[in-house]
């Protein structure tokens, strides 16, 4: 027995009867987890890629078809949801329309049978920690944020292992959104309970979790820190749904260490990449990915106006000295400047467009193109990944 | 929820307009008037008047009669109470399960067939069916039959309660079914969440949020029950004798109107009490 985790699942599968046709629906397929105690992890995918179903199964709502789910190290095959210690904030947030705010609050607690004083007591004390104070009312006469804060508080009273919380911020607008993202950070870190948050918004994601699980088609991708998803994804999918990537079809030519040579479909063109855990070999069809903020524009040095306090071929003979990189000659199709960065489409290899995000420094810097110029297009060889699926 | 039909308030209804409303009400009103409002005045002056000859009513009004129901026939009022509580407190104990089963099942149809099944007595006239029952439970019925011959369930308390609780138990079902059909079932899995066992979770969640259909299903058993005179007139005899008998004997076998009517408003005044318990919990609701 492990207890080292404060959840684990292991090969947990669920499968749906589908009506009519006598096969099934695999919404989780095999997904093994470790959740450490404390932690703010992240279930992130796409809609039904089985991330509630997920939960529901930690929460016992739903019965995994096989594979096992432990909870600090028992397993909870059989446990019904009011014997095991996690609670959930329900995405719609399910509060009892019959009873006030306290009411709501206290009925996890006289299921504990807690005393009234007592539970009316600690009641107060949750719905102040997420700073509520119409005790009175009735949940439909409280606005989306603050029938949240109440279904935060009525899990929470409970002192849960864990806290399940299924797009707890989807109802609410933008704004209040970015609010209750922080406020649920710091309460997260100041009740040290571990936190399992299911979302389909990948900013949301990368903001507030210490690890994610990408997941699609109940499949489960990749699992890292925010960094590890976006900086070396493990596969195409992942890179597309979080953050913005260029994807270059091609085949792999050369291998050199971690680093693969790629020739470019349909384009005169090598680019270098890292290559990925999959391991392709030489004459494999794969995928480069490098997202738009790691490529920078250089301009050509016959183009200098020299009028910048870095001239062009000063910054062209550090690139050069660079060993692990790609230089390629593009051609600017559009500049879209969008405040803090521009927005550029360059075409390389007289095929291939890719976005190109520059951070606007200002005149000194030179990072202005123009539509139709000529650049050098640049990357380090550690910031774009080579993907086989 | 008090729906407040203050037109005068609401931005461009005119004096015309408003008259033109009223004389849409006029049909609906006169209706209420002569049919509702002018039969119940006639039999409140009845109950207040002497019997004359021969099924007639005369003058000197009195209070005789009131004074009659409240005491000869005290018993047969506390009895049809008893009955018309009992047959809903059976009703609702056999009714809300049945509505829950129901409305619960997966499948559409299943639950539409269920219903069906439910409501398929009334496509037979009560009559007919009431005499069904004098043949199940008489001296030559099924029970009778089953038990070796020689028991006859007829003219009891028992047979009133079974045809009444027969002929009313759609009237529980179906508004039951429809709050339960209604009733968000997430919200038990939120109580199964903070540690509610499915007995607490029924009793605490589920209950309290389908009370608009057991207190409608109440009043529409209720109602009819107090007023029953056919079930208790075929199946209960001289025993199970409820008010709805009483004033029919006092009017047609007795020939005294007076105080059939009298006995006839109290049982009135029975059903609006009825009534106003179920406004009272309605708005205790709100
Ligand atoms: N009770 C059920 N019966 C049959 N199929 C189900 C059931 N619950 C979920 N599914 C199916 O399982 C798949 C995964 O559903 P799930 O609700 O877990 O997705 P999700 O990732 O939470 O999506 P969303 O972001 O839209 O909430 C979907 O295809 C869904 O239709
Ligand atoms: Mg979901």
């Amino acid at each position: 027995m492990t207890a080292d985790y404060d959840i684990e699942l292991r090969n947990v599968v669920k499968e749906f009867p589908t009506r009519g046709s006598e096969g099934a629906l695999r919404a989780v397929d095999s997904i093994s987890l470790q959740i450490m105690p404390g932690e703010f992890f992240a279930l992130l995918g796409p809609s039904g890629c089985g991330k509630t179903t997920t939960l529901r199964m930690i929460a016992g709502f739903e019965e995994a078809t096989s594979g096992d789910i432990l909870l600090r190290g028992k397993p909870m095959q059989g446990v019904p949801p009011f014997h095991r210690p996690v609670n959930t904030v329900f995405q719609d947030y399910a509060l009892f329309p019959h009873m006030t705010v306290l009411q709501n609050v206290m009925f996890g607690l006289e299921m504990e049978n807690v005393s009234r004083t007592e539970a009316e007591k600690r009641a107060k004390a949750a719905l102040e920690l997420v700073r509520l104070t119409q005790f009175d009312r009735r949940p439909r006469q409280l606005s989306g944020g603050q029938q949240q804060r109440v279904a935060l508080a009525r899990a929470l009273v409970k002192r849960p292992a864990v806290l399940l919380l299924d797009e707890p911020l989807g109802a609410l607008d933008l704004k209040l959104r970015k609010a209750m993202q922080y406020e649920l950070m710091t309460m997260q870190n100041d009740l040290n309970i571990t936190f399992i948050y299911v979302t389909h918004d990948q900013e949301e994601a990368l903001t507030m979790a210490d690890r994610i699980a990408v997941m699609d088609k109940g499949k489960v991708l990749q699992v890292g820190s925010p960094e590890e998803i976006y900086e070396t994804p493990a596969t195409r999918f992942v890179a597309d749904f979080i953050g913005e990537t260029n994807f270059m079809e091609g085949r792999l030519v050369e291998k050199r260490g971690d680093i693969g040579m790629v020739a470019l479909k349909g384009a005169d063109c090598v680019v270098e990449a890292e290559l990925g855990a999959a391991n392709p070999q030489v004459g494999d069809n794969v995928t480069v990915a490098v997202r738009p903020e790691k490529i920078t524009l250089l301009r050509l040095v016959d183009q200098d106006d020299h009028l910048h306090s870095v001239p062009a071929a000063e910054i062209m003979a550090a690139v050069e000295r660079e060993t692990n990189k790609t230089l390629v000659e593009g051609v600017v199709q559009f500049a879209n400047y969008i405040g803090t960065d521009t927005r550029y489409i360059v075409r390389i290899g007289g095929s291939i467009d890719l976005v190109v995000r520059v951070q606007n420094f200002g005149e000194r810097f030179d990072t202005l193109f123009h539509k139709g110029e000529r650049v050098n297009v640049f990357w380090a060889t550690d910031t774009a990944r080579i993907l086989v699926e | 929820m008090a729906i407040s039909l203050d037109f005068s308030r609401s931005p461009g209804h005119n004096a015309r307009e408003r008259t033109q409303g009223r004389l849409l009400a006029l049909p609906a009103l006169l209706w209420l008037i002569l049919f509702f409002l002018l039969p119940l005045v006639i039999v409140f002056v009845v109950s207040l008047m002497t019997r004359g000859r021969a099924g007639t009513v005369t003058l000197p009004l009195t209070l005789e009669n009131y004074e009659r129901v409240f005491t000869t026939y005290l018993p047969t009022f506390a009895d049809s109470i008893l009955i018309a509580v009992l047959t809903t407190l059976i009703c609702l104990v056999v009714g809300y399960p049945l509505a829950f089963f129901i409305s619960t099942r997966e499948r559409k149809w299943v639950q539409q067939i269920a219903l069906f099944l439910v409501i398929l007595p009334f496509w037979t006239n009560f009559l007919v069916r009431t005499y069904a029952w004098k043949v199940i439970l008489g001296p030559d019925g099924v029970i009778s039959a089953l038990a070796g011959g020689g028991v006859n369930l007829l003219n009891t308390n028992f047979a009133v309660l079974v045809g009444l609780v027969y002929g009313f138990l759609p009237f529980m079902v179906l508004p039951i079914y429809t709050s339960i059909e209604r009733f968000d079932f997430r919200l038990v899995e939120a109580a199964h969440d903070l540690g509610a066992n499915d007995w607490r979770a029924f009793w605490r969640v589920v209950f309290p949020l389908t009370l608009p259909g057991v207190a409608a299903g109440c009043i529409l058993v209720f109602i009819p029950a107090i007023g029953a005179f056919v079930t208790p007139d075929l199946l209960g005899g001289t025993q199970g004798f409820m008010i709805g008998n009483l004033i029919n004997q006092q009017f047609r076998g007795l020939g005294h109107w007076p105080r059939g009517a009298a006995a006839s408003m109290v049982m009135m005044a029975l059903v609006v009490l009825g009534l106003m318990f179920y406004a009272w919990m309605n708005r205790r609701r709100n």
